[in-house]
């Protein structure tokens, strides 16, 4: 950390008079604690600034040249003539789920209600109408979790978001079905999107959440998102996010997550398609006997650069986590895989795993991968492993030596190494529907966004 | 069907193979014996396309094609197939996806329409039988798991599903017990028809009583050393490799 205290930079400047000069329209309707967030938020932003290249964190992703761009922030909802259902609709038949949409970070109305509370208490979605209906729900938990103090990113959003969703399931609650959260991006011009998630599983409660991310028109979106995900003792929360905005794009998510004891969490992430992806995922278990599942898988090509880096503190006893990373990556793409593991002194029994494996299919394509185990309980079991190699050649002639030929066998390798993390999906269509896409993604024919109508220059 | 002249092969370099000449006509089946380092591997590795082996002279005619000339998946479309020597596992790829994609692969090749997955599943579970294979192990991925023994009755299962036109089997026999030696060898039997050539690599002669072959070749030092029929396998097995030395005048 710095101790000679900096001059803000230009795009730091930028985004704080932009904040200011619009801060009546982000928060006029923002009650005092939000407010007072806020105000917090843009000041930690505007002393930290954004991460330095020498950030150690931030070594191979450097953010602030993306937010020099010409991007429009827009703090209106985005008005469409169309329903936007025609233009862009997830085509799973089978899958049984409660579809959300997102418009450039804002809340989509598709029914009378842009929240909906059950009559078993469960609430979902917009949380700029949660803050209106349920002030004190969500002043207890917003901004509790992910730190806008420290992390610039996380300030910078929490200072501009004004909408994005909301799920809350009280104690003993099951979600009857999981949320399908589908995060549109259209514009007519360049722009940055920052909207905010956050969903509250109570203790003993079971949901599942999708995330889906597509952007609908050829422009450069920026999107700094953060999601704070509460799990309460002994609940159970399962998300899975699918990346596939096109190659124009820049996506940062803030993913935190907080369990309770006894809880279980898994977060999947599949990056299927995006310029510059770089993915945040702090989880911090703060009670005995939590469960941590973070999975990942990453297809690259061209120029793409995905970037994740992740972080479990253990900071009670007897709690596990895995963090499993997969990618493959052609071309020039670049990745980086950035695991760490930290056990603090109290968290005795702790087991704690971390692999990374990546395939590289050219000379060309750039893997770093980095695990970091700062262990400070003396009875843990941990591990860590990275690899980095290419198609194993032995199993590409033994397909071959059976008359599969060469193209053939090589997206089955791949596919098999992809395999794992897939299967780690338990919702049943949801996985093969990503397997699907997994399958269409190696073979180079997901270059445009499925489902809409509007054919993604790539 | 199949024509080796005078075939040198390298590995890294290093010559292995120094001038096969081997002829194998449809119906027969041979049999290839020799110490380790002889170069039965090379042969069987170099016939089906491994890249690894380096083919530096000579020629090799399969049902009239040059054989050279093929991509390793187009000799196995051709009818050639290798029974390996050690079975690469596969996690991740299904045996059912594996074998139902090589077979179709094969029907695509000879222009007939591929088989349904209802009737590829009564297929396998047709051959199945034919060398005791588990259940089990066809819902697992590629030999991921598979005892020795087990990976060598699936080369065989895959021989009677893909039914080629001349296998080469390489070192079938090594790793099994007689019970499985026997299953496998009942496989290859089996299978033999009038139209189809066997070549068996093997180091011991205990295999070739249940697979009789037409001719033994002894490979020696990368060369075809001597040939004989199946007596040249007992009288080998008697008097071993040293007897080889005296006869053909090959120092060590």
């Amino acid at each position: 950390m710095d101790t000679k205290i900096n001059e803000p930079t230009e795009a730091v400047k930028k985004y704080v008079s932009l904040y200011e000069d619009n801060a009546g329209d982000i928060s006029n309707t923002s009650p005092p604690f939000l407010k007072n967030l806020r105000k917090e938020a843009i000041e930690a932003f505007r002393e930290i600034g954004f991460p330095k290249k020498k950030n150690e964190n931030y070594k191979y992703t450097h953010l602030e040249p993306f937010f020099n761009g010409t991007l429009t922030s827009r703090f209106f909802p985005r008005k469409l003539e169309f329903d936007l259902r025609d233009m862009f609709r997830c085509d799973i038949p089978e899958l049984d789920t409660r579809v959300l949409l997102l418009l450039n970070g804002f809340f989509y109305k598709t029914e009378d209600e842009s929240l909906v509370t059950q009559e078993d208490g469960i609430i979902y979605g917009s949380l700029k109408e949660a803050v209106k209906q349920y002030p004190n729900l969500v002043e207890q938990y917003l901004g509790k979790t992910a730190d806008h103090k420290k992390d610039p990113l996380v300030a910078l959003n929490t200072a501009y978001a004004q909408d994005g969703m909301f799920i809350y399931v009280p104690d003993n609650k099951k979600l009857d079905k999981p949320i399908q959260i589908i995060n549109l991006l259209l514009s007519d011009d360049n722009e940055m999107v920052q909207h905010r998630n956050l969903f509250i599983a109570g203790k003993n409660s079971q949901a599942k959440v999708i995330i889906c991310d597509h952007s609908l028109s050829n422009h450069l979106f920026l999107t700094n998102s953060v999601s704070e995900m509460i799990v309460g003792e002994n609940a159970d929360l399962d998300v899975v996010r699918m990346q596939n905005e096109h190659n124009h794009s820049v996506q940062i998510t803030n993913s935190w997550l907080r369990q309770a004891a006894s809880s279980n969490a898994k977060h999947s992430n599949i990056t299927l398609h995006g310029g510059k992806v770089r993915n945040n995922l702090h989880v911090s278990l703060e009670g005995e006997n939590a469960n941590c599942n973070a999975y990942g898988l990453y297809l690259a090509d061209k120029n793409q650069h995905v970037d994740n880096f992740t972080i479990i503190e253990h900071q009670f006893p007897r709690c596990t986590s895995n963090q499993h990373y997969k990618g493959v990556l052609d071309d020039t793409a670049t990745g980086v895989f950035s695991g760490k593991i930290h056990v603090h002194p109290d968290a005795q029994e702790t087991e704690a795993f971390q692999s990374n494996n990546n395939i590289l299919l050219t000379r060309d394509a750039k893997m770093r991968t980095k695990p970091q185990l700062e262990i400070y309980a003396d009875d843990v079991k941990c591990s860590h492993g990275a690899t980095v190699g290419q198609i194993d050649e032995n199993a590409l002639f033994y397909l071959r030596a059976r008359g599969i030929p060469h193209n053939e066998a090589r997206l089955m390798l791949m596919y098999a190494f992809a395999d794992d993390v897939i299967s780690a999906i338990d919702e049943e269509h949801i996985r093969s529907r990503i397997s699907d896409l997994v399958s269409k993604r190696l073979r180079g024919e997901l270059s445009r966004c499925n489902n809409c109508a509007l054919s993604c220059y790539d | 069907m199949l024509n080796i002249k005078n075939l040198k092969v390298a590995v890294e370099g290093k010559e292995i193979l120094k001038g096969i000449n081997l002829e194998v006509k449809p119906g027969e089946v041979h049999a290839v014996m020799g110490p380790n380092g002889s170069g039965k591997s090379t042969l069987a590795s170099a016939l089906a396309g491994n890249e690894n082996y380096e083919v530096t002279e000579g020629t090799v005619e399969y049902k009239g094609k040059d054989l050279l000339d093929l991509s390793p998946e187009n000799r196995a479309r051709e009818g050639l197939f290798l029974g390996f020597q050690y079975p690469v596992e596969i996690p991740g790829v299904s045996m059912v996806n594996f074998l139902r994609t090589a077979i179709n692969e094969q029907r695509k090749y000879k222009n007939e329409d591929p088989l349904s997955a209802g009737d590829f599943l009564k297929l396998m579970r047709e051959k199945k039988s034919l060398v005791e294979i588990d259940s089990d192990l066809t819902s697992r991925s590629v030999n991921e798991g598979f005892s020795g023994g087990e990976k060598k009755k699936n080369e065989i299962f895959q021989m009677a599903l893909l039914q080629p036109t001349l296998s080469i089997l390489d070192e079938t026999d090594s790793g099994l017990d007689i019970d499985a030696l026997r299953i496998v060898a009942n496989g290859v039997n089996k299978l033999k028809t009038d139209k189809n050539a066997t070549v068996v690599i093997t180091h011991y002669q205990r295999l070739l009583d249940y697979i009789v072959p037409d001719y033994v070749h002894v490979l020696y030092k990368g060369k075809i050393v001597k040939s004989g029929d199946k007596q040249l396998a007992i009288d080998l097995e008697e008097k071993g490799y040293e007897w080889i030395r005296q006869e053909t005048g090959i120092e060590v």
